[in-house]
């Protein structure tokens, strides 16, 4: 069980502001279904340009009706640019803390205020819209909400970023892309070094080296892919050249060519060397696959 | 408050019977049945009683039975020897809604050069028989599919599926880990060669469980270090738990007919009472070959923590196939691979009952679900009659 503040189970079982108001200033809609959690908020203001009246409607888990009960409190009586003030921690904070991995919870808090206010600015014609290039496809997150949440929480590992905007928590196929993401922004800070690393040394004989990139492929790459249906299999290693084929889902996948390759060639630059590069071999490509949908 | 435990699938009350025939084992009786006195070697006397219980149960030899620390060493084991023993076969057939303690294990041989193969099931949880046909080959080393499903309680037809694997000479292993006690069983009938039991599912204790492994079939030590269980898992035997398990296998095979009636009645109430007052709720898996005590709903544009948390307020205990609850962001790999859809998967709540569940727990909680939907659906921004569409 989940270990909630009892703030968090407070506004859960007696969330303030739920509803929707007619006729409002600003609406934001974010998150959905499949996602298993959307927040929908309204906003009106006051002759003075405060927030005079929030509410929400929500769908998701004790914390995402706690955050957004918390979010509705935190920006009656501000003014548009003070309530854009408020960050995902803010929302946390006010409850006491939330598990690490109903953090996302807060973002889509802070997401849905900044979508309801640029509703409000632009007359009630916006809807909110993507920034930037997606980087996560199961949860449609972009580079710049991935940046966002790095930056505001000081984030150093792929696993809190999912913990915090859910990039990375399905196929796992963009964690590579999002461990670049961290490398860039968290250069030059102290960084805890990731555990069970093989040790790297300097020269690998061919037997080591396809032995460690099969082990990499094991513990690093298959893992990811499994969650989602998918499989890799090694199929030949010449020099620096790993052949690779895609089983299952990732065989069907559009997206396998350019998205996997960079992320297996990643994994393999990190954990065996970083002259390896990885092609798909072709000519087990259009064997028929494992399993039906 | 009082608790009202519908979650047997995870575990369930020791029985008191159960409770009194162990007691004495720990202060009393605690000698190493091992061991040369007689003080330690009578205690040798209440393991194979137990082991007769055990396979009364089951419809096996006693000897046919190895005595375990739980469900999961049993599939652990069961799996890694049957493999070791043909190395040179080379294929694993398993299902997509599997235990992880099978699944996993499957999933790391594949990294040791095992093919393995997941047999999918349609929207009511039912196996596809024509591809695992289709997959069971003469490569084919291993076949492991639960006898029930822990999720939706579905069943599987295993007497026929280790017909088949049998005939093409491979090892049938089954997780029957939700089956043994709520269902009949003989195994002297059937073509399984081994089968993983757990105690606390039925009412023993936690930390014992069982492996049956059929006369015949090649099984290597899984635990060196002893003469334990004939030298295929060493290590001092959890003598409570073991006694405390052979209590509870008699218990359950004398009552198997006239408990689970009363049970299936008693969930069958609550099944359809929910179904009925809960619009947009929906049963996820097969009515026809269910376990009588497990009932899975999905409610749609709601979440399942949330409700959960909501029941919990009641002192009412469930599960939930929703990923909130998983830890995950996805929910239950049991809900994907059955196709349900995520708007529903995500509000899919577990009921499993039990002989100690009565008709006044049944009646709280059918008044008391409506309340907790609706609550959850009025703070919800998607509404039914627009078909999941936002407001």
């Amino acid at each position: 069980m989940w270990e909630y503040t009892d703030k968090v189970k407070d506004h859960f079982f007696n969330p303030h502001n739920v509803g929707e108001i007619e006729e409002p200033d600003g609406v934001g809609e974010v998150g959905s279904l499949a996602c298993g959690d959307a927040l929908k908020l309204t906003f009106k203001l006051d002759e003075n340009g405060r927030i005079k009246e929030a509410k929400f409607k929500t769908f998701g888990c004790a914390s995402a009706i706690a955050t957004s009960s918390v979010l509705t409190e935190l920006i009656k009586g501000k003014t548009i640019e003070e309530a854009l003030k408020v960050t995902n921690r803010d929302i946390a904070d006010y409850l006491g803390g939330l598990p690490e991995q109903k953090m996302h919870c807060s973002v889509m808090g802070r997401e849905a205020l900044e979508a309801a206010i640029e509703n409000y600015r632009s007359g009630g014609k916006a809807k909110h819209e993507l920034e930037g290039t997606i980087v996560c496809t199961c949860f449609g997150v972009t580079d710049v909400e991935i940046e966002r949440v790095i930056r505001e929480n000081d984030l150093t590992t792929v696993e809190q970023v999912t913990n915090y905007c859910k990039a990375g928590g399905g196929c796992g196929g963009c964690h590579g892309e999002i461990e670049k993401i961290i490398q860039k922004l968290q250069a030059g800070k102290p960084r805890h070094a990731p555990h069970k690393v093989p040790a790297k040394t300097s020269k690998l004989t061919n037997i080591q080296k396809i032995q460690l990139i099969q082990q990499t492929i094991n513990e690093q790459i298959r893992p990811a892919l499994r969650a989602h249906g998918g499989n890799i299999e090694l199929i030949d290693v010449e020099g620096n050249k790993v052949i690779v084929a895609f089983r299952d889902m990732c065989a069907q996948c559009r997206m396998a060519e350019f998205t996997m390759k960079e992320v297996i060639e990643a994994k393999l630059h990190e954990f065996v060397s970083v002259e390896l590069f990885v092609e798909e071999d072709k000519d087990t490509q259009d064997q028929p696959h494992t399993h039906r949908e | 408050m009082k608790t009202i435990y519908f979650d047997n699938n995870a575990t369930t009350k020791v029985a008191e019977e159960v409770l009194e025939e162990m007691q004495p084992l720990f202060c009393e009786l605690y000698g190493n049945p091992s061991s040369m006195h007689t003080f330690g070697g009578q205690i040798g006397r209440r393991i194979a009683h137990a082991r007769e219980q055990v396979a009364v149960l089951l419809g096996c030899e006693p000897t046919e039975i190895i005595f375990t620390s739980c469900g999961t060493e049993s599939d652990n084991a069961a799996i890694r020897a049957a493999v070791a023993a043909t190395p040179e076969k080379r294929k694993i057939i398993t299902t997509r809604v599997e235990h992880p303690a099978v699944l996993t294990v499957c999933r790391d041989l594949e990294n040791h050069g095992y093919e393995i193969m997941e047999i999918g099931v349609d929207r009511q949880g039912r196996l596809d028989l024509d591809e695992f046909k289709h997959e069971l080959d003469d490569n084919t080393v291993l076949v492991s599919i639960m006898y029930a499903n822990n999720e939706t309680g579905v069943i599987f037809p295993i007497d026929r599926i280790a017909e088949m694997v049998s005939e093409k000479g491979a090892v049938f292993h089954t997780d029957a880990v939700q089956a043994v006690g709520k269902i009949p069983l003989n195994l002297s009938k059937t073509a399984i060669d081994m089968l993983s039991l757990s105690g606390h599912k039925l009412h023993a204790p936690k930390g014992v469980g069982v492996l049956y492994v059929s006369k015949g079939t090649r099984l290597a030590p899984f635990m060196l270090g002893g003469h334990q269980e004939a030298g295929r898992r060493a290590g001092t035997e959890n003598v409570p738990g073991i006694v405390g398990l052979g209590k509870a296998c008699e218990m359950a095979r004398n009552n198997i007919e006239q408990e689970n009636q009363p049970v299936a009645k008693l969930r069958d109430k609550l099944e359809e009472a929910i179904l009925r007052s809960c619009p947009d709720s929906r049963l996820n898996g097969d009515k026809e070959n269910r376990l009588p005590n497990t009932t899975n709903i999905s409610f749609e544009y709601v979440e399942g923590e949330a409700i959960l948390l909501l029941l919990d307020r009641y002192g009412i205990c469930a599960s939930s196939g929703s990923a909130c609850t998983s830890g995950s962001l996805e929910p239950s790999h049991v809900m994907r691979a059955m196709g349900v859809p995520f708007t529903a998967a995500h509000g899919s709540i577990r009921f499993s009952l039990s002989r100690y569940n009565t008709e006044e727990e049944v009646d709280f909680t059918i008044e008391h679900m409506p309340g907790i939907i609706n609550r959850l659906r009025e703070l919800s921004p998607f509404v039914a009659e627009q078909g999941g569409k936002r407001l």
